[in-house]
């Protein structure tokens, strides 16, 4: 069995990624239906998106906009002029018995997305940025674990069926060896981060704003490029790592014995980290494509596409260069904060007082440490940038040493409240009052004359033993360094 | 002559999930040459200087804004299926076995 390195020394992997991003329109691609995630089963429905007879389509005007701002952040061209076509397959997801999508004419070609893997740049070409309408979805009920294999019948909920997705779809990406899992996740995320930036979608993995097929292929080094396979319902970014890895392992061991690819749709499960075959999908022509006859073509007018492009907000590689510099980091400090997707926590924080060394701190200290145990996004531990502000202020102003700090940081994680409640609650506050310390450490002096001695003979190292006894009887709420300053000064000559 | 072969028949009744017995396919093939025949004199027309169209209504752009309209309501929504089960539309097996 050759490992994910013995495969990499053997073969070159191509992959290409293919996205699905649910637009946040307050209303579906053709109709008024409403949008909202989570509502009752088929209470967003009508005459058009159930594609019930004499119903007809009107696009959704903010839709083709997000489309084309999508496209402009991809360093897209966007046409002049395009239409919409029916992709027909026979599935009781879309009631219509076809599916409104883009086929030769897309909204927006030729572009690229920039993507940073520790340090080194690569340029993902994007092939096109395309609007279509998503499907609804089935509840598969009488099989194993709710999948459609053995599935005795399927409940379907139409609310999801119309609302605008826009699908990006990558060139192939050759050239990358061993890199190709890490590359492939970057692009995601990066994909994401553009995306939400725009403000035209939540791009929420875990919710299914945001989906992912991965096509992979590999090829003996200098050959040419082998049989791909496309591995669906890649649902988060660590999926997307994990997918492309689990793959290009198949794929070479397939091919080390002597194998060959079979051109293939597969589903990557969760659980395992590995896919299984899927069902055999129909090829291009087999949909049929052909315009849609109940829309009129699309024409974005050069000027309008030229002011949206104009307002485009700072994009994600650019923000993160500036606060790269504003916050005086590297290059690596930032890809740390970037992988621990902490960018925005930080910046929310600084912008409620925090300086950005101390709120680096705390966001890639405890509380990733906290979301890493828990399993959780870091953005997701209940603790606000806010409340970090809060708690750094409390430390700057000498009410909060940084142990008693992380002490009031449990109790906000805790839900008890911003830290001036967790303090008053729990009865947290820095011993201040010299008079209080005095006595503590000349009890801890009394109690401990041979290492008193060994101070006043210049041996400062000993300190720590009265420290220690001095925290002690404070219960900790002493300033470690006050302390120790008192005991040098009640102990020199 | 045949315009449509009988695997042909039978790879678009797999698409369309109909089951169709060989007889059917035969019957078929003969209906669907007739109605390609037909369509295949369209294509007899010299058409060499007029431009293709999708639409027989010269317009672009034809948008709606972003605003909610009313929807069904859900009873009715669903008082046109055969089958409906827990507010949703109940539909036999999608996949056969070994699909
Ligand atoms: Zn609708």
């Amino acid at each position: 069995m050759l490992s994910f390195d013995d495969v990499v020394a053997r073969y070159e992997p191509v992959i290409g990624l293919e996205t699905h991003v649910e637009l946040g329109t307050q209303t579906k691609m053709f109709c008024g239906c409403p949008t909202v995630f989570g509502a009752e089963p088929n209470t967003q429905v009508c005459p058009v998106c159930l594609g019930l007879p004499g119903s007809l389509p009107v696009t959704n005007k903010a839709a083709i906009e997000a489309t084309v701002r999508i496209g402009l952040a991809l360093n897209c061209s966007i046409a002049s002029w395009c239409r919409f076509a029916r992709k027909n397959y026979f599935y009781p997801d879309m009631p219509k018995n076809f599916q409104i999508s883009q086929y030769d004419e897309p909204l927006c070609s030729d572009g690229y997305l920039d993507v940073e893997v520790d340090g080194e740049l690569f340029r993902i070409g994007i092939e096109r940025v395309h609007l279509e309408e998503d499907t609804g979805k089935s509840l598969h009920v009488g099989g194993a674990t709710g999948r459609i294999h053995g599935a005795t019948e399927s409940l379907v909920d139409f609310n999801r069926a119309g609302i605008p997705l826009v699908e990006i779809v990558t060139k192939p990406v050759p050239g990358i060896g061993a890199r190709a899992p890490e590359v492939a996740k970057a692009y995601v995320a990066e994909l994401r981060d553009v995306i939400r930036t725009l403000g035209v979608s939540d791009v929420k993995m875990e919710q299914g704003s945001m989906r992912c097929d991965v096509n992979t292929s590999l090829n003996k080094l200098g050959e040419t490029w082998g049989t791909r396979t496309e591995t669906k319902n890649v649902n988060s970014l660590r999926s997307v790592e994990r997918s492309v890895r689990s793959e290009m392992i198949r794929q070479g061991n397939i091919l080390e014995n002597g194998g060959h690819i079979i051109q293939e749709t597969r589903h990557f499960h969760e659980d395992t980290g590995e896919s299984t075959s899927g069902r055999s999908k129909e090829t291009a022509t087999d949909y049929r494509y052909f315009p849609e006859p109940d829309l009129v073509p699309l024409a974005p007018d050069a000027t309008w596409v030229k002011e949206l492009k104009a307002a485009l907000p700072e994009l994600p590689r650019v923000h993160r260069a500036r606060l790269t510099a504003e916050w005086g980091l590297s290059a690596l400090d930032m890809q740390s904060i970037l992988n621990a997707g902490a960018v925005e926590l930080i910046e929310q924080t600084v912008a409620q007082g925090a300086s950005p060394e101390a709120a680096r701190k705390w966001w890639l200290g405890e509380l990733s440490r906290h979301a890493n145990e828990r399993g959780i996004e870091l953005g997701d531990s209940g603790v606000t940038p806010s409340q970090v502000a809060q708690l750094q202020k409390l430390v700057d102003e000498g009410k909060l040493t940084d142990k008693l700090a992380r002490q009031v940081l449990e109790g906000v994680l805790a839900g008890e409240g911003d830290p001036a409640e967790v303090m008053a609650a729990r009865g947290i506050e820095v011993v201040s009052d010299t008079g209080a310390l005095t006595v503590a450490v000349d009890e801890a002096i009394a109690a401990n004359p041979d290492i008193a001695e060994k101070i006043r003979g210049g041996n400062q190292a000993a300190a720590g033993v009265l420290i220690g006894a001095v925290m002690k009887t404070t219960r900790g709420q002493a300033d470690a360094k006050t302390v120790r300053e008192l005991v040098l000064s009640r102990l020199s000559n | 002559m045949a315009t449509i072969s009988r695997e042909e028949v039978a790879h678009l009744a797999r698409l369309s999930r109909l089951a169709v017995t060989d007889e059917e396919i035969d019957m078929f093939a003969g209906q669907l040459d007739t109605i390609l025949q037909a369509v295949a004199r369209v294509g007899e027309v010299d058409v060499e200087d007029v431009p293709a169209t999708s639409h027989n209504v010269d317009l672009v752009n034809v948008l709606r804004d972003d605003v909610i309209d009313a929807c069904l309501d859900r009873d009715l929504a669903l008082a046109g299926a055969p089958d409906p089960f827990s507010n949703r539309f109940r539909v036999p097996q999608i996949l056969a076995e070994g699909e």
